[in-house]
């Protein structure tokens, strides 16, 4: 039986590996899926098997609502796929936490000699690591979707960076105790004063993060969730938990350098340094005036270019408006325009978000271009379309350095020749910052709900008014 | 301390390879790349079973039920939604 399961493991393994391996094409990925589903379901059999498992009806039951949740779960629209993907992180985070708290009563109580100094320490990071991985997720994924008791603006107070690391701080000071005297006869309230302090710091930790921060943040609670699992394989001796942990441990890493950089700042900047308070606007001399522009107009700007370049930013997801997205870009292929999508790494509120609504949206993948490969092209483009986009097209962010964008890599829409932005309300975009993109001689404004402006446009195209 | 290292070692080569492979990962699929891994690291299910399945006191078994709960959750939305998205991607 023993052999069984060290097999499973190893296969399980292997699968996980190529899994991800799959997803370097999107042409291979889905075998990724294929891949990974068996390699689950050939270690979870392994170990139901094992002749220690005598309570079938509870895994069963437990089972069955995992699958009464996971479903429903999966199927919500794409727009609302942050708010899972933070959601998820919870579960891992729960999970985790949960069979490491199991795991040191049931050692406590009955096999005090498994609570090494090694086992115990990993417990205290398994314990800690799954449980602000829980609570700052939720936080996260209730900004995300909106929750109204939870506030959407970063919130601060002086002296917080000083009271999130005094709690964890706090918690980590009680985990050196507990493992010093892991069976001691407070040891059990000391590990459930451990559990709730890491319970606290995770809404602490969360509390100050804006919007705009949260592609790194799902980031990094993605690093936290695959790193709580690599503390549980190390509690439970499971080299395969070892190996998939590390493995999306590894991916939430690469992802928070790659948002991180595509931010201008560093990790801890990001979770300790407050995004969203709005910093004085540049004193760029007079204040210009937007241009208007009506619809009639914006639509025979784009039929006359030659090539287009659509920036999409969160403002498209918010309003839906990827369907009506490629309504606009049908229409211009049919006249012979050339239309890209130029896609910010931090555009959205999760790393891929665009790709992923605009593919819903059955836009060829080829048509979406990376910053870094679209902005030595803008100059030749005629016209820079951006869609609810803002800190990501700011020009501000080359020089100016009063302000927190100051140094993100930021797409080109200004060398454009024609400028066309929609833009939602006259209010500054999320870092509270003018963009000054917006009063250049050659951008025109539209102002209106992403998909309603679109749908306009697209009838332009469509009811004859131009031909 | 003998497990200890070959853990740790397994660790170290699997942080190793996790980065070579995901840094090849396609920028259009990070999306579907983090529900993937989601899913991937619900393999802490199969901690959950044992907690949950072996003959141990009341309390430990409903702790490890809701843990296996939550990481089934993961396991069936995580697979379920990255094929969703991937079969979004098309060429043309």
């Amino acid at each position: 039986m023993h052999l069984i399961g060290e097999l499973a493991a190893i296969l399980a393994t292997a699968l996980f590996i190529f899994a991800l391996h799959w997803m370097g094409d999107p042409k291979t990925a889905r075998r990724g899926v294929f891949a990974g589903v068996t390699g689950m379901t050939v270690a979870v059999l392994a170990t139901w098997i094992q002749p220690e498992i005598v309570h079938h009806a509870w895994i069963f039951l437990a089972i069955i609502a995992g699958f009464a949740v996971g479903i429903p779960l999966s199927r919500v629209p794409l727009t609302a796929v942050p708010q899972r993907t933070a959601l998820s992180h919870a579960f891992g985070g729960l999970a985790a936490g949960l069979v490491g708290t199991a795991e040191y009563f049931l050692w406590v109580g009955e096999h005090s000699a498994q609570l090494t100094p090694f086992r115990t320490s990993a417990l205290v990071v398994e314990v800690i690591l799954g449980f602000l991985t829980f609570t700052g997720s939720l936080m996260a994924a209730g900004k995300l979707q909106e929750v109204r008791w939870i506030p959407q603006r970063p919130v601060t107070y002086p002296g917080q960076n000083f009271v999130n690391l005094g709690v964890l701080g706090l918690a980590a000071a009680l985990g050196v105790v507990l493992v010093l005297h892991p069976t001691a006869a407070w040891s059990g309230q000391v590990f459930i004063a451990i559990a709730a302090l890491a319970l606290i710091f995770g809404v602490l930790l969360i509390i100050p993060i804006g919007g705009a921060d949260m592609p790194t943040v799902i980031s990094i609670l993605n690093a936290y969730a695959g790193l709580a699992a690599v503390a549980m394989g190390f509690v439970l001796d499971s080299k395969l938990l070892v190996t998939a942990g590390a493995l999306d441990g590894s991916s939430g890493l690469i992802l928070s350098i790659i948002m991180c950089k595509a931010m201008n700042r560093s990790f801890t900047n990001v979770l300790f340094g407050a995004f969203g308070k709005a910093q004085p606007a540049v004193a760029a001399g007079e204040q210009k005036e937007w241009k208007q522009e009506s619809v009639e107009g914006a639509a025979q700007l784009l039929e006359q270019a030659r090539s287009v370049v659509i920036i999409p930013g969160y403002g498209m997801a918010v309003a839906q408006a990827q369907h009506k997205v490629r309504e606009l870009y049908d229409a211009l292929t049919k006249r012979g325009v050339t239309v890209k999508f130029a896609i910010h790494p931090v555009a959205g509120r999760m790393p891929g978000h665009m790709n992923v609504l605009l593919a819903e949206a059955n836009i060829p993948y080829s048509a979406l271009v990376e910053m870094d490969e679209i902005n030595p092209e803008m100059p030749q483009c005629d016209v820079a379309l951006v869609l609810g986009a803002n800190d990501v097209v700011n020009p501000a962010a080359r020089y100016a350095k009063s302000t927190p964008i100051y140094g993100m890599p930021i797409i080109d829409a200004d060398k454009a020749k024609t400028v066309i932005a929609v833009k939602r309300s006259k209010n500054p975009g999320f870092a509270g910052i003018d963009n000054e993109l917006y009063v250049l001689d050659n951008t025109w404004m539209l102002f209106g709900d992403a998909k309603a402006v679109l749908g306009d446009l697209v009838k332009q195209f469509g009811s004859g008014g131009i031909h | 301390m003998n497990d200890f290292s070959s853990v740790l070692f397994v660790f170290v080569l699997a942080t190793f390879i996790g980065l070579g492979v995901i840094r090849r990962v396609s920028r259009l699929l990070y999306t579907p790349l983090m529900s993937l891994t989601n899913a991937i690291s619900a393999i802490a299910v199969v901690g959950s079973i044992v907690v949950t399945g072996a003959d141990h006191p009341l309390t430990i078994r409903i702790l490890g039920a809701v843990a296996l709960f939550a990481s089934m959750t993961n396991i069936v939305s995580g697979f379920m939604i990255t094929d969703r998205m991937l079969k979004m991607f098309k060429k043309q």
